[in-house]
């Protein structure tokens, strides 16, 4: 029963998750990123405090329930698991290990230590949610797409548009083959030997195991029953079953409830209440090496941030100009460097930008942001009253703007290379920057014969782009953004009422 | 039925259906030509209504939908939806007379209308937001997308000065007759936009009208060989400043307008003086109206028309 609900948890979970990051049509409502914002790297990175201590409680009464359930790559180990034990029959056996405690700490403790001193990559590459989501955005995603122009092709052809055709894009080379390799590797050390890569690599995985230790509820054996067969350890997927000594490691138990159903004797429960044990247990054994190790560790990352505010405080103290080619950063993400050290590049947003101007960065940002998403206008610009990046963002590494803030925010500003425009160069109308500014900090004014030409104000500006993307002058265009370090406040000029104006002649 | 039975239908069917559509080609050229006569009304200006009430009214003193459009063709009714903006900036034509347009083409028997634009913005947005596909739908009309390349196929323009072809949407190419509805705006760059800027929705790559003489440009593209039976400018909201796309209702006047030509060059000067009378707008600072003129796409000269100015 518990095993079925598990199984049923987990479908629902996932198959929500992974359709919301795929889902170009905007099927399921903008209210389901909640399941994203439950992901626990995400509500850390946001602060999100009652969604940690949300988890931090769950874990502490009934165990690893999140890593079963909730996490979409925990739910994907167990489906290739689960087509690994059809593919090599019933044959295919967990047995147990000891855990790799060094490891996983390290990993951990290396993990954060990198990200407090501003390299996110890192982060962001394990952070099991992010690492799915890379894997919907750039594997499942445009698959989906390609399945949906097919549709379309066939039903267009008999002349219904229910569907419409959609350009697959390759966004990022680089993040594609991160997404892939993400896929193979935790793809096959699921195939072979279940969830290895929760218990020896994933930095929530061994957080959530300190409270799953001392959780309340906890799948025990009765000693009194058990003829140490075995059974249960080759059902474990996470290997913490030690049947031989009647131990189960509950750092590393997920609550899969697979172990319940297969013994025989009834001897396993998951219960609140304590078992009768056969012999002392063995917890006074402390290993003083590991608390030593922790000791450092937690030290270490503590003081690391600290270290890094001192410096930061030097660098916001300086200027708010910005460098010429300077990447321009999403729209909510106050700046780069905001950025850096609250995205783990799901792409999400990337998945969502209905305009497609976010793509994933490869060294603009640096070592440390590969992968967090920029503003790019080659495929487009970004819609003045959009403000959809912002909202799905569950690390708030993009701050919810309101239609009214994300006007007054200017993550880029306009320039204006005259030389090249159309209008002096070949003396002809053109216009078309000014035509796609939402703001007219482009602005068309009286040149000579009639003709217009692009005037700027960069103060109203807020870089969307839409300005970039349109001109038509080749190789270099006329006119593009420049990213801001720092998003600065766009001005909005507040149009005087003017007389209404009344026709009442055709004029001809 | 042998093998030669076969190829003989086959053979008189194929000839049928070409037979068929020549003769739906010829009533359209019919139409064209015989507004260059005069002997009836040539443009109707229509003030003062609600956008379908202008448009009935000026229908009928053309003679009626049914004079366009006749039983069983596939027409296309080319709105412009450029901008994701609401009816009430006036970015896009008015829902409400596409709607009208669209049912009385349906009133008048065609087998289907459709209704698309190449848009600025993402287009999902901009067919929404603007209100153009919910209307156009439910007076019965296809929308359909025009955001892919593959939607367009290449057409030759014999007789442009710059633009020797341009890619078209294979909507506006398989249609028997298509009705052109823009909407009257200011346009930072073109100066206005009218019915012959509004041909820009119909092609894929506009950069390249950007970059070789815009005004030449729109000229160019009005030289297709399928011209619209007709021109129907919404100026029920004219946006008098910052167009293309406005700022905001500032930039909006309640016009109450409509204009109705074959004449495409006819019905855009018509417009830019009713225009002029909001904002001074020098005809000659619209120059793609003259460059039309001069690839006798139709009189700048409306005085010489037989013109029908309705007040309701």
């Amino acid at each position: 029963m518990l095993k079925k609900i598990r199984i049923g948890a987990s479908i629902v979970f996932f198959t929500l998750i992974t359709f919301y990051f795929i889902d170009f049509r905007e099927v399921l409502p903008h209210r389901f990123h909640i399941l994203e914002e439950i992901q626990f790297i995400p509500a850390l990175l946001a602060v999100n405090l009652i969604i940690l201590l949300a988890i931090l409680l769950f874990t502490f009464l009934f165990g690893r329930i999140y890593c079963s359930s909730v996490c979409p790559m925990g739910v994907y180990q167990d489906i290739v698991a689960w087509f690994s034990k059809r593919f090599t029959g019933k044959k295919k056996k967990y047995t147990f290990s000891k855990a790799k405690n060094i490891l996983r700490w390290s990993v951990l403790v290396v993990t954060f230590a990198l990200f407090f001193a501003g390299f996110t990559t890192l982060l962001g590459l394990l952070d099991p949610y992010s690492a799915y989501g890379r894997m919907a955005v750039h594997l499942f995603k445009p698959v989906y797409m390609a399945g949906n122009n097919l549709l379309a092709s066939i039903f267009t052809s008999f002349d219904n548009y229910t569907f419409y055709k959609v350009e697959i894009t390759l966004l990022s080379v680089f993040s594609l083959i991160v997404a892939a390799t993400t896929m193979l590797v935790i793809g096959y050390l699921a195939w072979k030997n279940g969830r290895t890569f929760c218990n020896t690599i994933c930095p929530v995985g061994t957080i959530l195991s300190i409270p799953a230790r001392y959780s309340l509820f906890k799948v025990k054996i009765d000693t009194t029953k058990c003829n140490h067969c075995g059974a249960c350890a080759k059902k474990c997927k996470a290997s913490c079953i030690d049947s031989k000594n009647e131990k189960i490691d509950y750092t590393r138990c997920i609550d899969c409830f697979n172990c319940l159903g297969s013994c025989k004797q009834d001897a396993l429960s998951f219960t609140a209440r304590p078992m009768k044990t056969g012999h002392v247990r063995k917890e006074q054994e402390v290993d003083a090496g590991k608390r030593r190790f922790l000791t450092t560790a937690l030290t270490t990352v503590a003081t690391v941030p600290v270290a890094f505010a001192q410096e930061k405080a030097g660098v916001l103290s300086g200027r708010t100009s910005y460098t010429r080619k300077h990447p321009i950063s999403p729209p909510g993400s106050i700046s780069a460097d905001h950025l850096l050290h609250h995205c783990t590049s799901c792409h999400l947003c990337v998945s969502k930008c209905p305009s497609g101007v976010l793509k994933p960065a490869f060294l603009e940002y640096g070592m440390g942001g590969v992968m967090q998403p920029r503003v790019y206008f080659e495929k487009g610009f970004c819609n003045y009253d959009c403000t959809i990046c912002t909202e799905v963002c569950p690390n708030k590494a993009l701050k919810p703007l309101s239609v009214d803030e994300k006007h007054r925010t200017q993550m880029g500003r306009v320039v204006f290379v005259e030389d090249l425009c159309i209008v002096l160069t070949d003396g002809t109308n053109c216009g078309a920057c000014s035509e796609h500014c939402p703001t007219q900090a482009v602005k068309m004014e009286p040149y000579k014969d009639g003709l217009t030409i692009p005037v700027i104000n960069q103060d109203i500006c807020v870089g969307c782009g839409g300005c970039e993307f349109i001109c038509p002058v080749r190789p270099y265009r006329a006119i593009y953004v420049e990213g801001n370090v720092v998003h600065q406040e766009a001005k909005i000029i507040l149009e005087e009422k003017q007389e209404e104006i009344e026709i009442d002649s055709f004029g001809f | 039925m042998d093998r030669r039975d076969f190829l003989k239908a086959a053979a008189i069917t194929g000839a049928a259906i070409t037979l068929k559509m020549k003769g739906g080609m010829d009533i359209m050229a019919q139409t064209v030509t015989n507004s260059q006569s005069g002997s009836k009304v040539d443009l109707v200006a229509v003030m003062g209504g609600e956008p379908a009430a202008m448009f009935q009214r000026a229908i009928s003193e053309m003679g009626g939908m049914g004079k366009f459009v006749k039983k069983g063709q596939k027409v296309v009714v080319k709105p412009n939806i450029g901008w994701d903006k609401a009816p009430a900036m006036a970015g896009n034509t008015n829902p409400l007379l596409v709607a009208e347009i669209v049912r009385q083409c349906i009133a008048a028997g065609a087998k289907e209308v459709t209704v698309f634009d190449h848009t600025c913005d993402e287009w999902v947005k901009c067919y929404k937001n603007s209100g153009i596909e919910t209307a156009a739908k439910g007076a019965g009309a296809k929308v359909v997308p025009a955001d892919q390349e593959s939607y367009y196929r290449t057409i030759s323009l014999p007789n442009g000065k710059r633009l020797k072809n341009a890619k078209v949407h294979q909507a506006i190419l398989d249609s028997d007759v298509w009705i052109n509805v823009p909407v009257l705006k200011h346009h930072g760059g073109a100066n206005l936009s009218i019915s012959m800027k509004n041909f820009m929705g119909i092609v894929w790559d506009r950069r390249i009208f950007h970059s070789s003489d815009l005004q030449q440009c729109i000229a160019d593209i009005c030289t297709m060989q399928k011209k619209p039976v007709l021109n129907v400018v919404d100026a029920y909201r004219v946006m008098k400043t910052n167009g293309p796309q406005g700022k905001s209702e500032a930039d909006v006047v309640n016009s109450k307008a409509l204009f109705m030509s074959q004449d495409i060059v006819a019905v855009d000067t018509a417009a830019a003086k009713f225009f002029g009378q909001i904002r001074n707008m020098p005809l000659e600072n619209v120059k793609h109206l003259a460059n039309g003129q001069s690839l006798n796409l139709g009189t700048m000269n409306i005085d010489k028309l037989n013109v029908k100015r309705i007040k309701m």
